[in-house]
């Protein structure tokens, strides 16, 4: 069923989430709040090295000290081929991250995990770990992707052949692979172009900064039956790939999902789990481990940094004729950065005739790149738009105007191939045209900067099920760990459905043995996919509800008709009876078949794309550097709010994530390719008093293709930050900043070479 | 691992004689808001920590001989809500405000800051500005020196092994006087000190300076005293050309490093900026307004 122009009583409200109270009680069970008798405390060596081989590893002094019951290396885990994986966001190999989370013969980055250790205290695991011996044979390392691509660049993997090349290149490089994407024909447009602009970005890594590390805990049975407890976005993707890297089968492994403390897509792969069942495969014991947040940051993925090259075409009108993309991912030691979307998404916000993009994947090193909201499009887009704005300048055209002649609409062909339908990009121009912050003058010794952004969102398998209790309430579960309030949401459709209000819906995320498979969180996808699975299941307990009513009064099931949480005739020829709710049919449930409940898997299709516009302004200190954000307003189409104030904290957090990595946030490295800020002190995520209040503007053009009009809203917030603040930068200095982060000492620095 | 031994004496005497007993690492405790942190990372390993705060008057503020007393473990909170701290010396009690959150502001003291001795400590620079002594007690009795004779080096103090600090004096304050104290932070707060400075200042009637303490944190490895910042003041008004004198004279005194808080050209530079901003807020505190610095 469709419910987007239907009188809604629950979707779109505000209710209390269900979760919160535990989590602002501090009662919730994260990762590491779980423990298990008898266990035992693992912890992982650390390369110090960016790039060494391994020589040898002699374990035996560790494994003689007291308290200490297992050590693991690579020789533990199989030496699994080559095969990309089926699981996890974003490009991965299956033998890569068998190598990523223990070396196998060669260290790769800083921090890149070569030995663990089970001991009975966390001191001892510590002090075990120093007394492995490593002998490292140090070789050269490269850190930036420029430098990296470099002929003469110290090579990390020598089987690593540019793959999307012909002819296949002799000599093995840094270089994974080559993708291109071509609309039209970019010379000839170029020669049609009256203004053209062109720049050189960079951005740095940053990390997806959850605040709660890495943890587990794993039992390995004497039966061989294994159950992990973990935080992750898919304990469905956290077994798949225990089982592969370990070789066995996915049924023996039941995964149970903890309370999760963010992910931001750092989440969808695993590191410490493989490692804690090898241990405890070995000593017999559970075991229990958690990294420090050091290690977060010197052993997990951030996303990718970026060199890129822009050069945009446009009439005198504003019309964007040719657009060319160079654009080189750093992916850290294995290949796989989210090069492919980044090559996508800058350009799918326009409907531009001729586009060129190459993009390169490129290892170096530094730890594997995980995803990281809208992977990929935030590097793009802060070229792109940044290129846009200066285009604009050049034409003396207004920023908003260029992109509302530009803007993609429905029937828009993308150069990936893609016609963009039932998008609502023009809504999003339309809200910040008549947005008051739009229309409010610039104060003085401010400037304005607006950019825009795309994220594809995704959809794909899902499972949920709905079961009416005895009493009458409602329980819901569904495979979808929570991470932005979904348990909220799901409920709130259920209720919606069914006809009663929220609070009689429970909703649960169930472990892997308690449902059927479904995809991690990740790609903006739960409140589409598993909502729609969700909604299917209330559905399909709608029916059935109708049936037993039937079957209690004694009439066809067709005669009966299910509103506001219950059965009623359906019309004077049905007959009289007294309308039944829930709990009146739960109880006759024994006699009418049985217990009432639906499980729905999906492979949900249809996600509809998010766009969205940033306006900040900010003001700059012209001798320290400093930018200080006065304003910032977010304008998104979000399909339908199912519950608003989750989707108003997706992008305000969007945002704030967006306006550390523009200002801020970077790794800092030391010639010897060590990691000179593995905390927060030095890692500058922004701070409350750095943030003003972000507005959130939510417009909602439905999304046909879920029941009630749902899209993604959760990667989008986080593309257009960058170049937002960037623009603004720009016109409050008079100097283009294409570097990130815009830091003081970078704008400074940027402020005296223009002579300012 | 050697065992640790927490004590909490409830004298002087007793404090100095469990410091001087130790035979391994001991370590001075006072809001432990860096102690206990390098504790916990593995930097420090102390054997025997000796906490003052039982010691009586430590934590506390008396006006002696027209001066101010502050104990040495006083919390930044207890300063900043003392009304004769913040008549006197706004500059000192702004530093030390700047100081961590709320948590942190509960427990951190001066002593703390001024012997952790860390280039960037955020109330050093304005002591130093404020020509504030430091009583010191020890086994061989008790000495006052002026505060800046206290850090020798980045972590390392001028305090002998059985030896604390009991309190700090703040000398009178003459008519006209202000002080100010700005750090730069990429941040607004949580942040360490890029460059940081203090200035303290006394005027004549017409507003000419007559006594000045200058100094920069964050620009060399101890906090600096810097002279010829206030030579670029004293016998001036804080016209243009006295701004570009002190701007200069602070850039000249600056020794920094290149590293991930900041690079040496961006230090220099930003040492200039903030003796400029530094001075107008204690020249214009000194002149009778009421000025917010942070
Ligand atoms: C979250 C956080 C944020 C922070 N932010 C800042 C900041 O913005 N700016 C800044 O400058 N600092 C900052 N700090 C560092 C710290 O809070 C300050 O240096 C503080 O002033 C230390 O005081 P304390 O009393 O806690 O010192 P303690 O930790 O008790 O002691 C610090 C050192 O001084 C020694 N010591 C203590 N008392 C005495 C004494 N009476 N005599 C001799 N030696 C003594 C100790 O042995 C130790 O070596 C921060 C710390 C944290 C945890």
């Amino acid at each position: 069923m469709n419910y987007i122009d239907s009188n809604l009583k629950v979707v779109g409200t505000r209710p209390i989430r269900p979760d919160g109270v535990d989590k602002v009680t501090g009662r919730a069970i994260y990762a590491a709040d779980t423990r298990a008798s008898g266990m035992l405390w693992g912890k992982i060596l650390r390369s110090p090295h960016a790039h060494a081989r391994i020589v040898s590893i002699d374990t035996s002094k560790a494994e003689k000290l007291a308290g200490v019951r297992a050590v693991v290396t690579s020789a533990d885990f199989p030496n699994i081929a080559s095969e990309e994986a089926f699981v996890g966001e974003g490009p991965m190999n299956f033998r890569d991250l068998s190598a990523n989370i223990m070396a196998r013969g060669k260290a790769l980055y800083e921090g890149h995990a070569v030995a663990a250790v089970a001991a009975t205290t966390q001191a001892i695991a510590e002090d075990a770990l120093a007394l492995i011996d490593v002998k490292y044979e140090v070789l050269p390392h490269v850190i930036d992707v420029d430098e990296a691509m470099a002929d003469n660049a110290p090579v990390l993997h020598d089987d690593m052949f540019t793959s999307g090349v012909t002819p296949k290149p002799a000599k093995a490089s840094n270089i994974a692979k080559v993708v291109t994407f071509k609309k039209g024909d970019v010379e000839a447009g170029f020669k049609t172009a009256e203004v053209i602009v062109e720049g050189t970005y960079t951005t740095k890594p940053v990390h997806q900064a959850y605040i709660e590390p890495h943890a587990c805990l794993a039992t390995y049975g004497s039966d061989g039956q294994i159950t992990i407890h973990s935080s992750s976005q898919g304990h469905f993707m956290v077994r798949a790939y225990t089982a592969k890297l370990l070789g066995m089968d996915i049924a023996n492994i039941r995964c149970t999902p903890a309370e999760i403390g963010g992910g931001f897509g750092g989440k969808t792969l695993v590191y410490l789990e493989p490692v804690a069942v090898a241990l405890s495969r070995k000593t017999g014991k559970s075991v229990k481990m958690q990294m420090t947040r050091e290690e977060v940051f010197r052993g997990s993925g951030p996303t990718s940094g970026a060199s890129m090259d822009v050069k945009i075409g446009a009439k005198k009108d504003g019309t964007i004729v040719a657009v060319n993309q160079i654009l080189k991912f750093q992916a850290g030691a294995f290949a796989g950065s989210p090069i492919g979307p980044g090559c996508m998404c800058g350009l799918a916000l326009y409907d531009i005739e001729h586009i060129n993009v190459v993009g390169y994947d490129v290892v170096s090193n530094r730890p594997k790149v995980a995803a990281y909201r809208a992977p990929g499009a935030p590097i793009t887009s802060f070229a792109i738009e940044s290129a846009l704005d200066e285009l604009a300048d050049k034409l003396g055209m207004d920023p908003l105007t260029l992109r509302e002649k530009n803007a993609a609409r429905n029937g828009s062909k993308t150069h990936y191939g893609v016609t963009h339908s039932n998008i609502g990009f023009e809504q999003v121009l339309a809200a910040v045209k008549t947005h008051p912050h739009w229309k409010t003058p610039v104060k003085t010794g401010q400037a304005r900067g607006l950019a825009c952004g795309f994220w594809f969102n995704i959809g794909g398998e899902s499972s949920a099920n709905v079961h009416i209790n005895e009493d009458g309430s409602v329980s819901a579960a569904t495979g979808s760990p929570d991470v932005g309030g979904s348990r909220a949401s799901m409920g709130m459709m259920v209720a919606e459905v069914l006809g009663i209000s929220v609070d009689k819906v429970r909703t649960t995320v169930a472990d892997t043995a308690s449902i059927g498979f479904t995809f991690l969180t990740g790609g903006s996808r739960v409140t589409f996919a598993t909502g729609m699975a969700v909604t299917q299941a209330a559905e399909k307990v709608v029916d059935e509800l109708k049936k037993r009513a039937a079957m209690i009064w004694e009439i066809q099931a067709d005669a009966v008709e299910w509103r506001d949480g219950k059965a009623f005739p359906a019309g004077s020829n049905a007959g009289a009876f007294e309308p039944l709710d829930l709990a009146a049919i739960a109880l006759k449930a024994g006699r009418t078949g049985g217990p009432i409940n639906a499980e729905v898997s999906v492979n949900a299709q249809g996600a509809g794309a998010g766009f969205g516009a940033h306006i900040c302004d900010v003001s700059v200190d012209k001798e320290t550097g400093a930018v200080t954000i006065e304003r910032y307003t977010a304008i998104q189409d979000v399909g339908k709010a199912i519950h608003p104030s989750y989707v108003e904290g997706q992008i305000q957090g969007g945002a704030v994530q967006g306006i550390g990595w523009a200002l801020n946030e970077e790794y800092i490295y030391n010639d010897k390719g060590q990691m000179e800020n593995p905390g927060f002190l030095d890692y500058r995520c922004p701070v409350a008093s750095d943030i003003p209040m972000i507005e959130a503007v939510l417009v909602e053009v439905p999304n046909p293709r879920h029941p009630f009009g749902a899209r993604g809203v959760g990667e989008v917030p986080i593309v257009p930050p960058m170049a937002a603040i960037g623009n603004a930068i720009r016109r409050a200095t008079g100097v283009s900043m294409p570097h990130l982060p815009m830091s003081p000492p970078t704008i400074l620095a940027a402020l005296s070479a223009a002579g300012k | 691992m050697p065992g640790l031994t927490y004590t909490a004496p409830t004298s002087v005497d007793a404090a100095v004689k469990l410091l001087a007993g130790s035979s391994g690492l001991a370590k001075v405790l006072s809001g432990g808001t860096d102690l206990l942190v390098q504790m916990r990372s593995g930097r420090m390993k102390p054997e025997l920590i000796v906490d003052t705060k039982k010691i009586p008057g430590i934590m506390d503020i008396r006006e002696e001989n027209g001066g101010l007393i502050v104990g040495a473990a006083t919390p930044g909170a207890v300063v900043e809500a003392n009304a004769a701290m913040n008549k006197a010396w706004p500059g000192v009690v702004e530093a030390l405000d700047l100081i961590g959150s709320t948590q942190v502001q509960g427990r951190c003291s001066l002593a703390g800051n001024l012997c952790n001795a860390s280039p960037a400590a955020d109330s050093v620079p304005a002591l130093y500005a404020a020509a504030a002594t430091a009583v010191i007690v020890g086994s061989k009795g008790r000495r006052e020196i002026p505060v800046e004779q206290v850090p020798t080096g980045p972590g390392r103090t001028s305090l002998a092994k059985d030896e604390f600090i009991l309190e700090f004096k703040f000398p009178p304050r003459p008519a006209h006087s202000g002080d100010a104290y700005l750090r730069f932070i990429p941040r607004t707060e949580m942040d360490i000190a890029v460059v940081g400075c203090g200035i303290s200042v006394t005027l004549d009637d017409k507003g000419v300076c007559t006594a000045a303490r200058c100094s920069l944190g964050a620009v060399a490895p101890t906090v600096l005293l810097v002279q010829a910042m206030a030579d670029a003041l004293v016998g001036h008004t804080l016209d243009d050309a006295t701004l570009a004198k002190l701007d200069a004279a602070a850039q000249a005194a600056c020794k920094p490093i290149n590293d991930k808080r900041g690079t040496i050209e961006y230090r220099t530079k930003v040492a200039g900026v903030l003796a400029r901003r530094a001075a107008k807020i204690a020249f214009d505190r000194a002149s009778g307004k009421t000025v917010k610095a942070h």
